[in-house]
């Protein structure tokens, strides 16, 4: 029975390979004194020590911090209620074309977005910054949080709804203790893609921003021109270690949580 | 009408859509309607159908088509796997997590991997196989396309197995059907829409790569977003570049009306 | 319910306390402070010591912020929600932003150090009289190769040289219409500002003859990958060659005898500038020859300033492969601003280029 699922196992080892490979090039690297990304000299801890001597950086990855979590957190309570107006939305066609609307943005050259928010931001007279750039990046997130909100509630069976109000509950209480923890899977799949793009985007940033403000990928960009330099990769590594810690701690106290809940409910 | 009256959920949802999708849309049609001096024009529509951008788009599309078969043979297995792994849903994040770190940076590692002197390289050397030109080709352009979606095509395709109820494959096994049986009669047509959604995710923003066009290859590919680029970056002809972005627009739509409209067909059939 | 408020709520409250820590930082750095010059700047294209000498000596704060291409910087100076004191775009983009008066005119009795610059980079075509800007580097466009990775017997005087079937799969141009283009028309004996439709069609069809020896056309990986010797050859900016060749000695420049492009990055205080009066004293700043000659020496680039010249070391400032002679110089183009239709058609030209199959 073991062995049965040995070549699935191996499958899976080398998918993850994969997706880790590049990653892993950039931290053997990052120990490289001899300052590039080809041909390991020797061993040095120089590059760590630059990231923690510059301040403008350190500002930086603050600033990309702030932006994933606040425009992922305000997307993601946008993204519910998109959700649940696309599911009041009783018209097949009226629906369709809301949702068309909403995946514009998802599947918009990110070229595009930067421009045409660039243009409206200087229409609306919003200073190029941390405004401008956190707007940007909720504006982009929103869809996809709806796009994974959606499925759980179209799941979630009318009758669930309406036996609830029959029992007496309001349109608030429904909404609280009936619908969002059903579709709470969604709700933090929606939270954790919106984390995602914004973390990931560097275009929309690159034409939005302004006056000092940069988040990390358009500070990269900027560095890249000399080939980047190995306190970049220092960095990066850094901080995928401390999201790798973070992700696996938090699953497994997250875990534990569930099944004291659950013991405590079978009690 | 009376549910929409009701639908106080609507307002500030359709306040955003205004604002960050209707609005942009209405500039870039409205950019789209200028040639690069500033006047009114109908000329970029017609520079879209010459030659030159009609073998971009056919070239894109192809690229897309490939990118999004490629991740999915490849996300199918692996979604499926990871459905039967102990901690999956730890997996699953960190299948996603690799996308936090910079792509710019991924994909100058890449470079470096897929080098003349590097890990690839040194690897065929190893397997007897010899050193070949990786970087820049269409394979390396397709490897690391695929890389950047795979985790968009893998999350909608676990949800969906997640959400399959196991007491259909059992029903199936104990009614005799094989193994190969009951995944194509029972699990494939139980995850379409997870698959469904999973393509747009990856074949759509695949018609519109850039960057990585010009680093991974060398821009011997050439998509519209690479044009879209640099309409809007290099020669400042936002007109030609919002037309070609109107007709991506389109493209859009259009998948997803096709798509849509099938899933609408397998909802009656339940 | 409670938990997703809870998770939720913790969030902001982490966010906002990372945005209250970042405030902080920026206000102990000195970034928030009205005393501050904000220059627009190529990346890493300026000494950094020398910022750091120019804070120490005005006291303002200098913060500096990078674009990747002229059209990046133009946008964002067009838009108007920025405020730089200073950019250094090159000749073409100023001439661009001068029509569309986007620059404020220099103050000449506030730099005193105009007079170390080489009278031949003042009063041309594109600024007349310096009005709006002051000279920062120049350079050439050319050919880097690597002798040890090419076959034997190649040798690079000429343009057409990049043809030789001996070089398949070896070239990296660099991305940029202008350029490859330019080098094209070059080797036809045209000017690289023609605008001659039919010499425009030939060049193209030159191009893609060249198709097989072109391994990739890229942007700034190509100092990455010529020094870490993925290709044979490339056409580049003369610093970039200057910077590749400090990283791997086999390489070696030339600017081709059919002649080439010379460009200038001049410094100008756009528009929107709120430091007026610290941008004049940055740019005299930069002029003073000792800082000049360091700078030169860090970035690579061909320095404007005569007696920073002097002060260089010889081996750099007798090279003329990076200071060409009279005789190669009166060979070398600026580009003119051919207007933006002709700048689209070039772009054009170079797409379709970039789309023949080998």
């Amino acid at each position: 029975m073991r062995n049965k699922w040995r070549p699935a196992n191996l499958y899976l080892v080398a998918v993850f390979a994969v997706l880790y490979a590049p990653i892993f090039y950039l931290m053997f690297y990052s120990f490289n004194s001899g300052g590039t990304m080809h041909g390991f000299e020797s061993f040095t801890w120089e590059w760590y020590a630059e990231v923690f001597q510059d301040t403008r950086l350190l500002i930086i990855v603050l600033n990309t911090l702030v932006i994933a979590l606040l425009s992922a957190a305000i997307s993601t309570i946008l993204g519910v209620v998109g959700a649940l107006a696309i599911t009041h939305v009783r018209r097949h066609r009226r629906r369709k074309a809301l949702l068309s609307l909403n995946n514009v943005l998802i599947v918009s050259p990110d070229v595009i977005i930067g421009a045409s928010f660039l243009i409206l931001f200087t229409m609306i007279g919003i200073r190029l910054g941390f405004t401008s750039v956190l707007l940007s990046h909720i504006a982009f997130s929103v869809p996809i949080a709806v796009l994974m909100i959606l499925p759980k509630l179209e799941e979630m069976s009318p009758t669930l709804v309406d036996a609830a109000r029959d029992l007496g509950a309001s349109r608030l209480d429904v909404l609280t203790k009936v619908i969002l923890p059903f579709i709470r899977p969604g709700i933090f799949a929606g939270f954790f893609m919106a984390l995602t793009y914004s973390l990931d985007d560097f275009a929309v940033t690159f034409f939005v921003t302004g006056n000092g403000y940069a988040t990390l990928a358009v500070e990269i960009y900027s560095r890249a021109r000399q080939g980047i330099s190995l306190s970049i990769n220092a960095l990066s590594t850094l901080i995928f270690l401390f999201t790798i810690i973070l992700v696996t701690g938090y699953y497994f106290i997250n875990r534990r949580g569930a099944k004291q809940v659950g013991w405590e409910a079978g009690k | 009408m009376r549910n929409s009256l009701k639908n106080v959920y609507l307002i500030p949802y359709c306040l955003w859509i205004l604002l960050f999708v209707v609005a942009p849309i209405v500039l870039i049609v409205y950019y789209s309607l200028f040639d690069i001096e500033g006047n009114f024009t109908f000329a970029n529509y017609a520079n879209f159908f010459t030659p030159v951008y009609m073998k971009m788009t056919l070239s894109s599309f192809w690229y897309a088509f490939l990118i999004t078969l490629f991740s999915l043979l490849i996300a199918y297995p692996a979604a499926y796997l990871l459905t039967k792994t102990k901690h999956k849903r730890l997996w699953l994040m960190l299948i996603i997590l690799p996308s936090w770190i910079n792509l710019l940076l991924k994909a100058y590692a890449f470079l470096g991997i897929f080098g003349t002197y590097g890990a690839a390289n040194a690897l065929l050397e190893v397997l007897g196989i010899g050193s070949q030109q990786i970087l820049f080709t269409d394979f390396s352009f397709v490897f690391v396309s695929v890389y950047i979606f795979i985790p968009f095509m893998i999350l909608p395709v676990f949800n969906a197995l997640e959400e399959m109820n196991t007491g259909l494959i059992d029903a199936a096994r104990d009614l005799g059907a094989s193994g190969w049986t009951t995944f194509r009669r029972v699990v494939v047509p139980l995850t379409m829409n997870g698959v469904k959604a999973g393509c747009q995710a990856v074949f759509i923003p695949a018609l519109s790569l850039f960057m990585i066009t010009r680093l991974i290859a060398g821009n011997r590919v050439i998509t519209l977003g690479t044009a879209i680029e640099q309409h809007f970056l290099v020669t400042q002809d936002w007109g030609m570049g919002a037309t070609i972005a109107v007709f991506l627009i389109i493209a859009m739509a259009a998948i997803m009306v096709l798509t849509g409209g099938r899933k609408r067909g397998i909802e009656l059939e339940k | 319910m409670k938990q997703l408020v809870q998770i939720f709520a913790s969030v902001i409250i982490i966010a906002l306390g990372l945005q209250y820590l970042v405030v902080y930082l920026n206000a102990e750095q000195g970034y928030s402070g009205d005393n501050t010059l904000t220059v627009y700047n190529w990346g890493d294209y300026i000494e950094p010591e020398l910022i750091a000498e120019f804070e120490e000596e005005t006291g303002i704060k200098v913060i500096y912020q990078t674009f990747d291409s002229n059209e990046a910087m133009l946008t964002k100076i067009q838009q108007g929600g920025t405020t730089y004191d200073i950019a250094v775009p090159s000749e073409y983009a100023i001439s661009k932003m001068k029509e569309e008066e986007l620059l404020l005119p220099i103050d000449h009795s506030l730099i005193p150090n105009l007079k170390y610059i080489n009278p031949r980079f003042l009063d041309l075509s594109f600024d007349r009289g310096n009005e709006y800007s002051i000279p920062y580097f120049w350079g050439t466009v050319g050919i880097i190769y690597n002798a040890s990775l090419l076959p034997e017997g190649i040798e690079f005087e000429s343009w057409d040289d990049l043809w030789d079937d001996r070089l398949d799969n070896q070239i990296l141009l660099v991305d940029g219409a202008r350029e490859v283009m330019g080098f094209a028309l070059n080797s036809l004996g045209y000017s690289l500002n023609d605008t001659n439709e039919e010499h425009l069609q030939e060049a193209k069809r030159k191009l893609n003859e060249l198709t097989p020896n072109v391994k990739a056309i890229v942007g700034d990986e190509i100092k990455m990958l010529l020094a870490g010797e993925e290709a044979g050859a490339g056409v580049v900016w003369s610093g970039d060659a200057a910077e590749i060749m400090g990283e791997n000695e086999n390489l070696d420049y030339v600017i081709p005898k059919e002649g080439s492009n010379l460009w200038f990055d001049n410094m100008v205080i756009p528009k929107t500038a709120r430091n007026i009066e610290g941008a004049h004293k940055f740019i005299n700043f930069m002029l003073e020859p000792d800082n000049a000659a360091r700078n030169a020496e860090y970035v690579g680039y061909s320095t404007p300033n005569q007696a920073a010249m002097e002060l260089l070391p010889e081996e750099i400032s007798e090279d003329e492969r990076f200071y060409p002679d009279e005789e190669l110089t009166e060979r070398l183009e600026v580009y003119r601003n051919l207007g933006k239709r002709m700048l689209a058609h070039y772009n054009e030209l170079f797409l379709e280029f970039k789309m023949h199959r080998k």
